[in-house]
């Protein structure tokens, strides 16, 4: 099967109208956050001594990490469980999972205060401190990530090292090296394919610890003992769905094919594990009996409801029909509904359930912060596509069953 | 991916469990350990005898270095008509109540950091810049601090305030007990200038005593109960007072240690890189054993064929 699929680099133009969009985003997100570094946090954001943590670790950091998860779900179908089926959308979600670590590294570093000491916790440990452990995991997974994507890289200038002028004597040994480290990499990689799976699931659920020392600050309706779970069975579920939206999305930017086959195959795992997160989600509701707080019309239990009906239930249901697993359309409608799910999932944890025994106010994100954090986004999705158009990530439907006209239509 | 075979694997999976295991668990664990002596210090504030002077708030802006301005100006008591809470620029403020009692004479409370025997501050610091203290103080090193305002987040009684206007080094600021103060044989500076002695520096163990004294005594004027005593498995500074201390903004919290949960549940899913390491080791089986079948698979393909 691997051998059908041929990742290369896409053959098209950078600048697009919507491409010029995402330009304009990103810089007006760049304009604010110079405001926070040259002026403070307080500058540019709503937060204050009631409100610590506001939109950047909610959406920023504690989302990023959790839709960033496509990367470990798929490596462990695809390359422990080998579905050979997906290995299509391996390194597109492999790309994903690095760049969406990557800006979790950058909301980090934007939202702490001392931005220049991010490096302390290498050295300063704390055992006891679940930030700690998200800290120090996200930072060597992150690293697991580039290093799995190296092959990519070694891949597109294999044979193709090619130094002009007086720095030409550097092609030979530079190619030479590019192959040692492939085949290192090649013997080796799996072992990071698997620390990569074990370090998500660590990450993945003490994201979840990290409300807990919260307390009575949290709303009963979040703050559980089994948040750690709940966290990393939510994450595992919105892997594959991730992947779904971002191929789909692709391919229609692109002008391809959408991978059908390999998407059909990863929807039909997304029905079980959305069941098994929405059993423990309920039950905890049950046995700690917080259901009585959904009865109190406040913004938290509307909030709640929202996070369960349209992210958990309604897609859970789409799901399990034949028809959705086949067509593009819904496939990408269900897939919607589970990210919305766990992007809200993600804010009402950290934003919404967060009552702070003495406040002056509410929080609601100021325009710096959404402006940052949609900037981020744009800027995301721009270095995505200069990967792509250069390096050999996505793959052009299946050069060798399907007739070439059916990709090469709208080109 | 591809070209690996079941030697290199196991080899190179038994190389990895190997390092993963040498990792120096025992530092891990033993970083946050503290000492909580039994002559710890606290500090015992009797709200029915707070005149709201504001005179503790002028001398803890003078202790640490806050601009403080004249004493004469805290004599203005409009500032306490709302609720104000200890801030970067004040690390102790005193919020008024009325009597239901006597509404002649308003209930004043003083509001600091609590100093809890068993902090959640000193748990989910990220670099462990917070430390409890043998005399009891909850003090901080910002030298290590990163800014990410966990301890705010952690904290059970909203103490921790970050200097948010600082674009270079925002301190985290808080109540330190006068640790330098202390150290040095001298009282913290708000118990050394109050003018009624509303607030006691003592042995915790002894303020105890003297608390259940007071409220023997005085029957009337107290309601039974030490705020703090038990509060989060115990705080250094404690109240007594006539009211319910829910009518004076206190939280109603737990007996058990704030960080106690957060700790148990991160220690289990690590308890000595055990389960991590079998995570590891599972996933090794299933990837080799998925691999061999698929390869018996291909064989079998090619041999029809």
């Amino acid at each position: 099967m691997s051998e059908f699929i041929k990742p290369e680099p896409l053959k098209r133009k950078f600048f697009t109208p919507g491409v010029i969009i995402l330009i304009l985003i990103a810089i007006n997100g760049i304009v604010f956050l110079l405001g926070r570094f040259f002026f403070g946090i307080g500058a540019v954001t709503n937060l204050n001594n009631q409100y610590p943590w506001g939109l950047w670790i909610g959406v920023d950091v504690a989302a990023g990490v959790a839709l960033a998860a496509g990367g470990f779900t798929s490596a462990a179908l695809g390359h422990v469980m080998h579905r050979e089926q997906i290995h299509v959308i391996l390194r597109p979600a492999l790309l994903t999972a690095m760049l969406g670590y990557t800006f979790v590294a950058i909301g980090v570093f934007v939202d702490i205060g001392r931005w220049y000491y991010i490096w302390h916790p290498l050295v300063f440990w704390n055992g006891n401190s679940a930030l700690f452990e998200v800290g120090i995991c996200v930072m060597i997974y992150m690293t697991v990530l580039y290093i799995e994507f190296l092959p990519i890289v070694t891949e597109r200038f294999i044979g193709r090292v090619n130094f002009k002028g007086f720095l030409s004597f550097l092609n030979r040994p530079v190619d030479k090296f590019l192959r040692l480290l492939d085949k290192g990499l090649g013997l080796t990689m799996f072992v990071f394919v698997i620390a990569g799976v074990v370090l998500s699931t660590l990450h993945q659920s003490s994201l979840g610890t990290l409300m807990i020392i919260a307390g009575s600050k949290m709303h009963p309706l979040w703050q559980t003992p089994i948040l750690p779970l709940l966290f990393l069975l939510s994450a595992i579920s919105v892997g594959f769905p991730m992947i779904i939206f971002e191929s789909i999305i692709a391919s229609k930017s692109f002008g391809l094919k959408p991978e059908m086959e390999a998407l059909s195959s990863l929807a039909s795992t997304i029905a079980p594990l959305l069941g098994i997160y929405l059993a423990f989600k309920i039950g905890d509701m049950v046995i700690r009996g917080t259901f009585v707080y959904l009865l109190e019309p406040t913004t938290q239990s509307i909030m709640f409801t929202i996070e369960v009906v349209v992210g958990i239930i309604i897609p859970l249901r789409m799901f399990l029909s034949k028809a959705v697993l086949k067509s593009p359309a819904l496939l990408f409608t269900a897939s919607a509904l589970v990210i919305f799910g766990v992007l809200l999932n993600r804010i009402n944890n950290f934003i919404v359930a967060y009552n702070p025994p003495y406040k002056f106010g509410t929080y609601f994100p100021s325009i710096g912060e959404i402006s940052v954090t949609v900037g981020f986004a744009a800027l995301l999705i721009l270095i995505y596509r200069i990967i792509v158009l250069n390096f050999p990530v996505l793959s052009l439907a299946n050069k060798f069953n399907v007739p070439q006209t059916k990709y090469k239509v709208r080109g | 991916m591809e070209k690996h075979n079941r030697r290199t694997f196991l080899k190179t999976t038994a190389i990895a469990t190997a390092t993963l295991s040498s990792l120096p668990v025992k530092k891990l664990k033993a970083s946050q350990q503290y000492v909580l002596s039994e002559d710890r210090m606290g500090v015992l504030v009797d709200t029915t005898v707070c005149i709201g002077c504001r005179n503790c708030e002028w001398a803890c802006k003078n202790a640490h270095d806050l601009p403080a301005g004249k004493i004469e100006d805290y004599e203005d008591k409009s500032v306490m008509k709302k609720m104000r809470r200890p801030d970067e620029t004040a690390l102790t403020v005193v919020n008024q109540y009325s009597n239901e009692k006597d509404p002649n004479l308003p209930i004043d409370v003083k509001v600091q950091c609590m100093h809890c025997d068993h902090p959640a501050c000193v748990s989910a610091c990220i670099v462990g810049a917070f430390t409890k203290n043998e005399n009891g103080a909850v003090t901080w090193d910002t030298n290590k601090c990163i800014g990410c305002r966990y301890c705010m987040v952690a904290c059970p009684f909203q103490v921790p305030a970050f200097q948010f206007d600082k674009a270079l080094n925002p301190l985290i600021m808080k109540c330190d007990f006068c640790f330098n103060r202390t150290k040095e044989g001298k009282l913290p500076a708000c118990v050394e200038i109050c003018p009624v002695e509303a607030i006691t520096y003592g042995k915790r163990n002894e303020l105890i005593d003297v608390a259940r004294e007071r409220i023997k005594n005085y029957p009337d004027k107290y309601i039974n109960y030490i705020y703090g005593e038990h509060e989060v498995g115990g705080t250094s500074w404690m109240y007594l007072a006539g009211t319910n201390f829910k009518k004076l903004d206190f939280p109603k919290l737990s007996e058990k240690p704030a960080p106690g949960v957060s700790e148990s549940i991160q220690h289990g899913i690590f308890a000595y890189f055990v389960p991590p390491i079998s995570l590891y080791a599972l996933l090794g089986g299933i990837m080799w054993i998925t691999k061999r079948k698929r390869s018996l698979e291909s064989e079998e393909g090619k041999n029809h064929e």
